[in-house]
């Protein structure tokens, strides 16, 4: 595996061991951060979360769909500082609408089955992230940059 | 918990807390062998200090910084003096301190103690960490004992114990310590026993010093050896050593003083001795069901032992470990000693005489057999000077890193590299070349037709005295295009130097390098102040070995430089008449040979970025901080100047930071242009490293992929305090 996909590999890992993410959104320019359940696609190139229409988060989502989502491996210990992976992913959000949302929810479920009842509830929208980029923090200070060719 | 326990007192089940050496001594003490009075402090103390002093993760951030393989032993080093410096600094917390103090003054009262290290790791490991932590012996007083005791624990992560548990894979984060506090035997005559001889499984070995046992453990004092018949437990044979030194123990710790005369003719001991020190060790080895490793001395006739170990150098079949190499970093004093003699005599005129000895054959009259076979002796030629270079220049290396510690134990300094200034005090030759360059510089900067001429490239036009002193200064320093001093690919050439001299003319002079004789003398005198006595004459010497190790730290670079500036020109012989043949067409093959033995020493490889883009691949992967080592400390952004080749550096401008591979001192007269300095190699004491605290410039060192990720003209900023390059501006 060359260092390419290695580092791709360490994110899919990252976003199947975590099952909660920080939603960053905004309102006039005021930053409002949330936390979400999400399951990423094995491309990396989407991530889904749940939420209820009537919340802050989805309201600022539909007046700008650009957000960012942190994602961590950290446990509340010292060890943290050398041992957690951390990555920022920013992308646009849209609501998932029709004939795709079922297959993608099913997929959505497998990560979170306790989450049925909520998922399934009218008043919830599954969100799409499409990710322009992500940012991967380890050793605590080591940086790197993915952006997706579209 | 109770963490600490007498010698006799140990159970089974302790032998994890009290590690490999405590608990063998109890074993003895409970066997009858006569030892000193010996307490455990359990390696739970060690983890209760590091817990209660936030050392615990401060250790494990330093440790991964970066991975420990990607590092080079001299940044192994460098960590590992950082997290000395921590232990150093930390003092005991009060608690922890009052329960030690209790039991160590009510044990010890006034006695002398030896402070040993007793690493539990040994035993899961089942290998031998024998030399690669710290003891010390002779200590006395509470607070000296204390601070011992720090030492030790910081042991723990000494480089030689870093790269011996990375080789043998054992985890940094489980890594403890226990300490084994002894009264001290000020024995008259002291040894090591080998109750099987490592080369031969029927015999024997003792080796015996007048004396205490350190001079024979660090090699400064030469033993008496006896080979035994394990059977019959007779001498086989005595090999008498010169007997010119002992060790004795002083105020605080040990010394190395000559042996009276009358001490030096007869061995330190009898047959009936040897005898009874064998039937001790035989004893031991019996009840630990191993051949040992006993470490003794006799006071006043009576045979004290001091610790056993089981022997693991035996020959098992399995392949050797680097143990010994990565002891051999740290030398002793007089071994250091004897190792300069043989550098500045031995080592230094053959790279010399290698060197000129190659560059005496011109290349261009071989036929392209001979150039090949060249090839090859010159690459056996450069091979075994690097050989050279590891052996005896890395550890005499250590003459620097042994007066750091020194520096470093006697001040306790917030900065663990504050002592290399006192060693920069011999006057460097780039430090002079820069100042001719700035003189010349500041004639351009006043002399406005000069200046105007030399824009225009008409050098020849320009004022006779001034190409006077270019020539002097090419003749001395070379013309800056060249990668080696007199290395033959060089034309003389003043453009890249004129182009270098414009650019330094166009911006007000640097500030120079730092003015710190004062300080100097300051911190010379702050270090002094620390001894007395012949401790002071000690540590005056030991000032001085820093300073010739330094030294010959920067030079053993340019020699070795110059031999594999030959090799290198022999190659690039080569690589020219293969491109002649292919554009000669397809049936030119004479180049056949020389590309053979290209691929043979595989001299085409060159860094690439391993996250290049591939056609079709989904992401566009670049880094954004990457991570080194803190070189020197400022901060500083600019656009990257990329060093591939030497040429490279004629293009560099004003405040752009320079990143290569490694700086080497014929590179840094650009290093007054530059705003910040970032290098491959890594470690505090290379030579890019050094200059850049010279000239108070930010520096990161040690980033492996940096010549292969940063690219010229990419804006970069760079963190000297923390080791960080940034790239980019940051937009999302």
């Amino acid at each position: 595996m060359d260092k390419t996909q290695a580092i791709q590999q360490r994110l899919r890992e990252l976003f199947e061991s975590q099952n909660l993410g920080v939603l960053a959104t905004h309102r006039s320019g005021q930053p409002y951060a949330s936390l979400v359940a999400f399951y990423a696609t094995e491309d990396l190139k989407h991530l889904f979360f749940v939420t209820p229409k009537a919340t802050r988060k989805f309201e600022n989502l539909k007046t700008d769909a650009r957000v960012a989502i942190l994602v961590n491996s950290s446990t509340n210990q010292a060890v943290d500082f050398h041992r957690a992976v951390s990555v920022t992913i920013v992308g646009e959000a849209t609501e998932v609408v029709g004939s795709e949302r079922q297959p993608i929810l099913e997929r959505y479920l497998k990560k979170h089955p306790h989450l049925e009842d909520f998922v399934r509830s009218p008043s919830c929208a599954l969100v799409r992230v499409s990710a322009k980029s992500y940012f991967m923090v380890q050793n605590f200070q080591n940086v790197m940059e993915l952006h997706l060719n579209r | 918990m109770n963490w600490i326990i007498s010698a006799e007192d140990i159970r089974h089940e302790d032998r994890q807390r009290v590690g490999g050496k405590g608990y063998a001594l109890t074993l003895l003490a409970k066997n009858g062998f006569q030892i000193p009075e010996t307490v455990c402090i359990s390696s739970d103390a060690y983890q209760e200090y590091v817990d209660r002093t936030g050392l615990r993760e401060r250790i494990q951030l330093e440790l991964h910084r970066k991975d420990l393989k990607e590092m080079r032993w001299e940044e192994i080093w460098d960590c590992a003096t950082r997290i000395r410096n921590m232990f150093l600094r930390k003092q005991i917390p009060g608690n922890i301190a009052k329960r030690l103090k209790a039991v160590i003054q009510s044990r010890f009262k006034d006695k002398s103690v030896a402070v040993r290290s007793s690493a539990p790791e040994e035993d899961t490991a089942k290998a031998s960490f024998a030399g690669l932590h710290e003891s010390y012996i002779n200590i006395s007083g509470i607070d000296a004992i204390l601070e011992h005791i720090r030492k030790v624990w910081a042991s723990l992560w000494t480089d030689a114990a870093l790269l011996y548990r990375q080789e043998i894979g054992l985890s940094v984060e489980k890594s403890t310590m226990a300490v084994v506090i002894q009264a001290i035997v000020p024995g008259d005559r002291s040894g090591v026993v080998f109750t099987q001889n490592p080369n031969d499984a029927y015999q024997g070995v003792i080796e015996s010093v007048y004396g205490l046992n350190q001079g024979l453990v660090d090699g400064t004092v030469e033993p008496d050896r006896w080979i035994l018949d394990r059977k019959t437990q007779r001498i086989i044979t005595h090999t008498p050593a010169t007997r010119r030194y002992w060790m004795v123990p002083i105020e605080q710790g040990v010394q190395l003083n000559p042996l009276p005369e009358s001490m030096s003719q007869r061995p330190p001991l009898n047959a009936q001795e040897t005898r009874e020190v064998f039937g001790q060790a035989l004893r031991a080895e019996d009840f630990f069901g191993t051949p040992q490793d006993v470490e003794w001395t006799y006071k006043d006739q009576s045979l004290v032992v001091l610790q056993s170990r089981p022997i693991t150098t035996l020959s098992t079949g399995k392949t050797e470990d680097n143990r010994g190499w990565y002891l051999s970093l740290h030398r002793s004093f007089d071994n250091l000693k004897s190792l300069r003699k043989k550098i500045e005599q031995e080592l230094i005129p053959g790279m010399i005489a290698a060197a000129e000895e190659l560059a005496a054959t011109d290349l261009s009259l071989l036929s392209d057999r001979s150039l090949a076979e060249e090839i090859k002796r010159r690459w056996e030629i450069n091979h075994h000077w690097v050989n050279v270079y590891w052996d005896d220049f890395i550890p005499f290396a250590h003459g620097v890193r042994l007066f750091g510690q020194i520096y470093n134990d006697a001040i306790q300094p917030e900065d663990p590299y504050e002592f290399v200034d006192l060693l920069t005090q011999t006057e460097m030759a780039s430090l002079e070349r820069n100042r001719m360059l700035e003189d010349l510089a500041n004639e351009i900067r006043k002399n406005h037709r000069l200046a105007e001429q030399l824009q225009k490239g008409l050098y020849a036009e320009a004022d006779p005295d001034f190409q006077t002193r270019v020539e002097t200064f090419i003749r001395q320093f070379g013309d800056l295009s060249c990668a080696v001093t007199g290395g033959s690919q060089c034309v003389q050439d003043s453009e890249p130097l004129i182009k270098i001299l414009l650019e330094m003319a166009n911006h007000p002079p640097a500030p120079g390098g730092r003015q710190k004789s004062a300080n100097v003398e300051i911190l010379k005198e702050k270090f002094l102040a620390c001894f007395a006595g012949d401790q002071r004459t000690q540590a005056v010497e030991y000032l001085d070995l820093g300073r010739t190790s330094y030294q010959l730290r920067d030079d053993d670079n340019i020699y070795l430089g110059r031999i594999e500036a030959q090799l290198l020109a022999a190659i690039r012989e080569a690589r020219q008449r293969i491109e002649n043949a292919q554009s000669k067409g397809p049936d030119a093959s004479t180049a056949n040979e020389l590309e053979a033995v290209l691929a043979d020493l595989d001299h085409s490889a060159e860094t690439l970025n391993p996250y290049r883009m591939k056609a079709g691949a989904t992401f566009d992967i670049k880094p954004r901080q990457l991570i080194g080592q803190p070189g020197g400390p400022g901060i500083a952004n600019g656009r990257a100047r990329l060093i591939r080749q030497h040429a490279d550096l004629a293009d560099f401008k004003h405040g752009e930071v320079l990143v290569c591979d490694a700086v080497d001192p014929n590179m840094t007269f650009v290093v007054p242009l530059a705003s910040a300095v970032v290098e491959r190699r890594g470690g505090m004491l290379i030579h890019g490293a050094i200059i850049a605290r010279e000239y108070g410039l930010p520096c990161v060192t040690g980033i492996p992929e940096a010549t292969a990720l940063i690219e010229t003209g990419d804006k970069i900023t760079v963190d000297g305090y923390l080791g960080i390059v940034t790239i980019g501006t940051g937009e999302i």
